[in-house]
């Protein structure tokens, strides 16, 4: 008989016996530039390598290095051609001609057939893909992930090889830069089928076609990437590997290491940043292209409802403030609206074309605005407001803040939630707050990425905002590929934003760090692969 | 002798029944929604998502069918690691562990054994003092200090004898392990300390020490063979359970020091809620620590007769 007991045992047996497995070789140091390598720390093991279902940081950054789209980014964020040669777009769909001596790392071709197989892949329902989302600009790929369509019924078709034909559901202005996203990188179908449900659980689990491969992936130790002879354009690529040798999110640890000349790039934290200081390092910022702010709680029970309770904490509010004391450290930018500073608008940047309205800070009118929301609600006193935020102590800092800030000005009680991670998400979700602290980060370079949050039919509007004219303009920007329009549109939505405050915006993320002197041409990205190392070199 | 090998394997083994029932019972109140992640999903996703893992059924049958997998040694899954098994994740990681917890528990116990012996020689003269006071400040300050503290003594040796002579962080040689194990290993050692100094107090006043000086032995012969081996006793009843706690304990080592163990794993799982992952490492730790009371339970036998005869 087969006790647990006896499994465990004879587990415990042969786990010593696989001890081995888990040693590498480990003199190495941050750079080599002989063999122009170098090594980095990840700051968690990458939770899956599956291009089709990754969504955090760390896979996406590892995919980027190894896979390559139709499209890629230059260093500095223009789209390049990749597996495709050349495009045309146009309101009706797309067509790309790939080139010819694109491969996989084992030699095959990258054909159409790839990007078609994927694309359906990643829309069946069975997947369960979060990205699902951003291929629904393809025709019929929204019925497809709801079940409503078979896979096959996606108007993706491969005319040839080389030649990949696309209908969209309706216009899509920004669909060049989509398919520089993970979820849209190419899966040979002969080799995802055989290996089915380890597909990318290990670095032979996996096919590439990037500019490098994974040599060996030791789970939660190592990641070693190394240039890939099969790449079309790899004459273009300096580094010979990229040694991700420690797995950790200790920014302590990190640092140290960084110090002791073993890795090239570190990020900073408020606590390391100080070390970083006194070591005399030159600090190095980055904005993430991420906006945080509070989402109030717009369901009809709630007193958040109400526009002038709202416009009240609107005007007693200042970002620089919350940078410059709270946040206090360098590279964040206060946040004043929802679409960040970075964004691309027609010509220039967006802000710069619509500039964002912005409330004075003004005690009094706060206190006016307040008057009246308690009037409205026929109430004698305002409640305890319950501002649920996460457990990390940047996050409970700026909660504190605000309750603080609420209690001096506005006379305004908040009741403090920290909940962990997932249990923040259970609970904005089933809407038990009054104002959540928030934030999103971009999935692609266009304003829509921030614009549709607030519609009234987005999964992640969590505070249920729904305003028909808000919907309206989402509709005209979803519905036009004139930028002019679109841009137009998206100003409109910036402006119900703060008429309304749906939100308050509180900064932008920036964050600080370091990299080795000898390391060029490394790219930090807002969108995609961040750092990017493929076209970075080791210098004298 | 068998009989009670027997007796203790069958209350073991109901033991682990209990862990894995209570974990489960538990982890299912914990508020919080495993599936649930940044990014809103349609329902119908989450619908796939919940078959994938058996989460549309109800509890109960949840409970079974989760028995009759543990039965068979299939933990399946991992909710995080979507490609990757339980079995495969602890079979990876739990080596790492061991192997730093096996370092760590010879460290401490030598230790332990050492200075407890001679803090008990010299009681309350200027060596037990010192002693002592440090093995307070080794039981009062966490963990985590003293990993932050030996890392950047790691880094203050390199920079100065000018090259990484011992690494800073990472796993793969020996030299890789040996700070680690020393910070994992500070805590129980300063227990041993305690443990072993009293323990040999005790004994120093037994009448078969008075009888040994007095058969005129040797205070060499003393030592080892009355008192040590005497005093040992205590040492070794909480040895099993140290070194249990020891090798699953390492979370905060295995962060600090970037090393691929299981503890990792172990509390990553719980703030995830990664179903799965969390019964496969509580089942496994479970297990693996009602063992070592096994066979620190059958050890007793040969070190004392007595215990045999029971």
């Amino acid at each position: 008989m087969r006790t647990p007991l006896k499994q465990l045992i004879a587990l415990f047996l042969l786990s010593l016996a696989n001890a081995t497995v888990l040693s590498a070789e480990f003199e190495t140091t941050a750079v080599d530039y002989d063999n122009q390598e170098i090594t980095i720390a990840l700051t968690q093991e990458p939770p899956q390598l599956n291009g089709m279902k990754a969504t955090d940081q760390v896979s996406i950054m590892v995919l980027g290095h190894v896979m390559e789209g139709l499209v890629g980014y230059d260093r500095r964020g223009n789209v390049v051609p990749g597996v495709a040669e050349r495009w045309e777009i146009d309101d009706k769909g797309a067509t790309f001609w790939l080139r010819k001596d694109a491969r996989w790392s084992n030699g095959d071709p990258v054909i159409a057939d790839d990007f078609v197989f994927a694309w359906q892949n990643t829309l069946k329902p069975e997947t369960a893909s979060e990205y699902a989302f951003i291929l629904y600009p393809l025709k019929n790929g929204e019925a497809i992930n709801q079940g409503k369509m078979k896979p096959e019924d996606l108007a993706v078709r491969a005319i040839d090889d080389y030649t990949l034909k696309i209908e969209f559901e309706r216009p899509t202005g920004y669909f060049i830069k989509l398919t520089a996203f993970t979820s849209y990188y190419p899966v040979q179908r002969k080799f995802f089928e055989s290996k089915s449900d380890r597909y990318g659980a290990d670095a032979d689990d996996l096919l590439y076609n990037g500019p490098f491969r994974i040599k060996d992936w030791v789970h939660s130790a190592s990641l070693h990437m190394v240039k890939n002879e099969h790449y079309w354009n790899k004459d273009a690529i300096s580094l010979n590997a990229i040694n991700a040798e420690y797995i950790t999110a200790d920014t302590r640890s990190r640092l140290n290491l960084f110090i002791d000349g073993k890795i090239v790039l570190t990020r900073l934290d408020g606590e390391t940043y100080k070390d970083a200081l006194t070591q005399k390092f030159r600090i190095r910022r980055f904005t993430t292209g991420s906006v945080f702010f509070l989402e109030y709680n717009h369901r009809p029970e709630r007193i958040t409802r109400n526009v002038n309770l709202r416009k009240a904490i609107q005007h007693v509010f200042d970002a620089d403030e919350m940078v410059n004391k709270v946040l206090a450290t360098p590279g964040n930018l206060p946040g004043k609206s929802l679409f960040p500073v970075w964004l691309g608008g027609v010509n220039d940047k967006f802000r710069k074309e619509y500039k964002a309205p912005e409330a004075t800070i003004d005690i009094a009118l706060g206190k006016k605005y307040l008057e009246q929301a308690r009037q409205e609600l026929g109430i004698d006193k305002f409640p305890p407001l319950v501002l649920l935020v996460s457990d990390s102590p940047t996050a409970a800092k700026q909660a504190e803040y605000m309750q603080g800030l609420l209690k001096a000005r506005l006379d305004l009680d908040i009741k403090i939630d920290i909940q962990t991670f997932k249990q923040r998400l259970a609970k904005m979700t089933a809407g038990e707050f009054d104002i959540v602290g928030a934030g999103w980060g971009p999935d692609f370079d266009d304003v829509m990425t921030f614009g549709d949050l607030f519609a009234s039919w987005n999964l992640n509007n969590r505070g249920r905002y729904s305003n028909p004219e808000y919907d309206k303009w989402v509709r005209v920007a979803m519905n036009s590929a004139d930028p002019q329009v679109r841009m137009d549109a998206m100003g409109q939505l910036q402006q119900i934003l703060f008429d309304e405050a749906v939100i308050l915006p509180q900064y932008e993320q920036g964050v600080i760090y370091l990299l080795h002197p000898k390391v060029s041409g490394v790219a930090r990205r807002v969108v995609g692969p961040d750092p990017d190392f493929s076209h970075a070199r080791v210098i004298k | 002798m068998l009989a009670y090998t027997l007796k203790r394997l069958l209350a073991g083994i109901i033991t682990v029944w209990f862990i894995a029932t209570a974990t489960f019972i538990a982890m299912h109140n914990v508020p919080g929604d495993p599936l649930m992640n940044d990014k809103a999903v349609t329902a119908e996703i989450r619908k796939n998502l919940e078959r994938k893992y058996g989460l549309d059924k109800p509890v109960t049958e949840q409970y079974f069918i989760f028995m009759k997998n543990m039965l068979s040694g299939d933990f399946g899954i991992s909710f995080t690691q979507q490609n990757r098994q339980v079995n495969d994740i602890i079979r990876d990681h739990f080596p790492v562990s061991a192997t730093l917890g096996v370092l760590a528990i010879i460290f401490a116990a030598a230790g332990g054994i050492l200075w407890g012996a001679l803090t008990a020689i010299y009681r309350n003269r200027l060596p037990d003092i010192i002693i002592m006071f440090l093995v307070i400040l080794g039981i009062s300050v966490p963990g985590f200090v003293f990993a932050a503290l030996g890392q950047l003594l790691l880094v203050n040796i390199n920079s100065l004898v000018g090259y990484s002579m011992i690494p800073v962080a990472g796993w793969g040689t020996f030299m890789h392990m040996i700070m680690p194990a020393l910070v994992l290993g500070l805590g129980t050692m300063a227990l041993l300390t305690r443990l072993m100094r009293s323990s040999m107090l005790e004994v120093v006043n037994e009448d078969y020490i008075k009888t040994a000086k007095a058969k005129g032995l040797s205070p060499t012969r003393i030592f080892f063979r009355h008192q040590l081996r005497n005093a040992i006793l205590p040492v070794i009843t909480v040895l099993g359970p140290q070194i249990a706690a020891i090798t699953t304990g390492g979370f905060v080592v295995e962060l600090v020091f970037a090393i691929p163990g299981l503890g990792r794993y172990f509390v990553q799982a719980v703030q995830q809620l990664d179903y799965t992952v969390i019964m496969g490492t509580t089942v496994f730790y479970g297990a693996f620590l009602v063992l070592m009371v096994i066979i620190v339970d059958i050890l007793y036998g040969f070190v004392d007769p007595r215990v045999r005869l029971q």
